[in-house]
């Protein structure tokens, strides 16, 4: 699994980051996404992809192995 | 199908039950899930009531939010009164790019690691306002003694206004989101607030502190990204969704808690469940009970209805977060229930700003009265309890009891 973010389209919900905050943080200068880990473990999929449905402004994408 | 062809109901509805949404919404979800309503001025725009559509239609550009759109749905009588003098348009009713422009400048202060950070001083703001409650003798109304000071002092804080004005625009706050105010009660508190907080603006930008109207003030007022109009219109915004929203789901959570002891207990027993529940108590609760006004931008389809451009659209939060085919037993409170896709604080790029800090306040304030208070029950029978009917946000005015 890919992941892609597009911080143009984030408006700093959070909700990334309460659901794999192994894959995802905030800036500190104005709390968009920050991708931690482009190609998290297996463990982590479910999460990101629960992270892709709750993410408000549909800044996250997945790209499946 | 044309509206001649359905009736189109007078919106808002009539709770039935007061922890329940109306039951007209359930009948509208589950027959004509997007269909016409008649508001108080006689248009008549869509109601979207499932939450699959609910999430299309706020995470979609082609629904505006922008006020300023013809067609804009005017769902509250006085909602015009809100519009400002020098026509200063707040940023939740404004559309991308212009909306994000204002939005990023108050993202950070709302992070997940920022508000994990404020967490211990906000467990000391619930244990203080507890204390001086429970040093009381019995009964107390949880609303005045905790839901409502507990974040109206956290915010107070955030933003850097004076907790002891409480009274000032907790008052004012009232008579804004009371749907019966008349046009001059509504332009009277909102005139007062801007006021109020102009002043508070103009003084943070002579002798700054560290909180949120001073940063504001001196990042972007001084530097003119940001008008003196546009600040107050912010700092307004956020003391009133900052402390309103928050007491009301506090004091919600606690009654149906108090009414549902065996999900209670399950708390009591298990507090890392709290987190969890608290996605629960926003779905079952849903205090933006009125729904989003939204107008569409061009023709969009929801199965055999379309939309057309220029229409304006009513999101039912509460009808979306009781959808059966979301969430089995949709009516019923279940603290053990996978909620997150509930949509309380909305959907798409106006998703509630200050979720995180809700959240927070939400898990320690029902973690610590559930821990420090094992006797609490109503002091007063449920059919006694006063709720807010006529508000914009939904909740209890008093909760009185008992330990």
């Amino acid at each position: 699994m890919r992941v892609v973010v597009d911080s143009d389209k984030c408006c700093g919900s959070g909700q990334c980051v309460l659901t794999a905050p192994d894959v995802f943080d905030q800036r500190d200068e104005d709390g968009t996404v920050l991708l931690l880990d482009a190609e998290p473990p297996a463990e982590l999929h479910e999460a990101v992809r629960q992270a892709v449905t709750l993410c408000p402004s549909s800044a996250i994408s997945v790209v499946e192995d | 199908m044309t509206s001649t062809e359905t009736s189109a109901p007078q919106y808002p509805m009539q709770r039935s039950r007061p922890l329940d949404p109306p039951t007209e919404l359930a009948e509208i979800r589950s027959e004509r899930p997007v269909s016409r309503v008649t508001l108080w001025d006689g248009t008549q725009p869509w109601l979207v009531t499932r939450l699959e559509d609910a999430r299309v239609v706020l995470g979609d550009r082609r629904f505006s939010a922008d006020l300023r759109t013809p067609g804009f749905p005017m769902v509250l009588r006085a909602q015009q009164a809100l519009r400002r003098p020098d026509d200063v348009v707040p940023f939740i009713r404004m559309d991308p790019p212009e909306h994000g422009v204002f939005r990023r400048m108050l993202t950070r202060d709302f992070m997940i690691k920022r508000v994990n950070a404020l967490r211990p001083k906000i467990q000391e703001i619930v244990d203080g306002f507890l204390d001086e409650m429970l040093a009381k003798p019995a009964p107390a109304d949880l609303v005045a003694e905790f839901a409502l000071p507990v974040p109206s002092l956290v915010i107070a804080l955030l933003l850097g206004v004076p907790y002891e004005d409480h009274g000032f625009f907790q008052s004012r706050s009232n008579v804004l989101l009371n749907l019966e105010s008349t046009a001059e009660d509504v332009q009277g508190a909102r005139a007062a607030l801007d006021a109020y907080l102009g002043d508070l603006v103009d003084r943070r930008l002579r002798e700054p502190g560290d909180d949120l109207i001073s940063r504001l003030a001196v990042e972007r007022l001084a530097t003119g990204e940001l008008s003196r109009e546009q600040l107050v219109s912010m700092s307004f915004l956020l003391l009133i969704a900052g402390h309103e929203t928050t007491a009301n789901m506090t004091a919600l959570s606690i009654l149906s808690l108090l009414q549902n002891p065996d999900q209670l207990a399950v708390l009591r027993d298990d507090p890392t469940l709290i987190p969890g529940a608290v996605e629960e108590l926003l779905r079952f609760h849903t205090i933006v009970h009125i729904g989003l006004p939204r107008v569409a931008l061009e023709d969009v389809t929801f199965g055999d209805v379309t939309i057309s451009a220029g229409e304006g659209v009513i999101v039912s939060l509460p009808a979306a977060n009781r959808d059966e085919e979301q969430f089995a037993d949709p009516d019923q409170l279940d603290v053990t229930r996978e909620a997150r896709r509930q949509i309380a604080f909305g959907f798409g790029v106006h998703q509630c700003l200050g979720q995180p800090l809700a959240r927070a306040e939400l898990q320690i304030a029902v973690e610590t009265v559930l821990r420090r208070v094992p006797t609490l029950r109503l002091a007063v029978p449920t059919e006694e309890i006063p709720f807010r009917t006529a508000m914009a946000i939904y909740g209890v005015h008093q909760l009185p009891v008992t330990w």
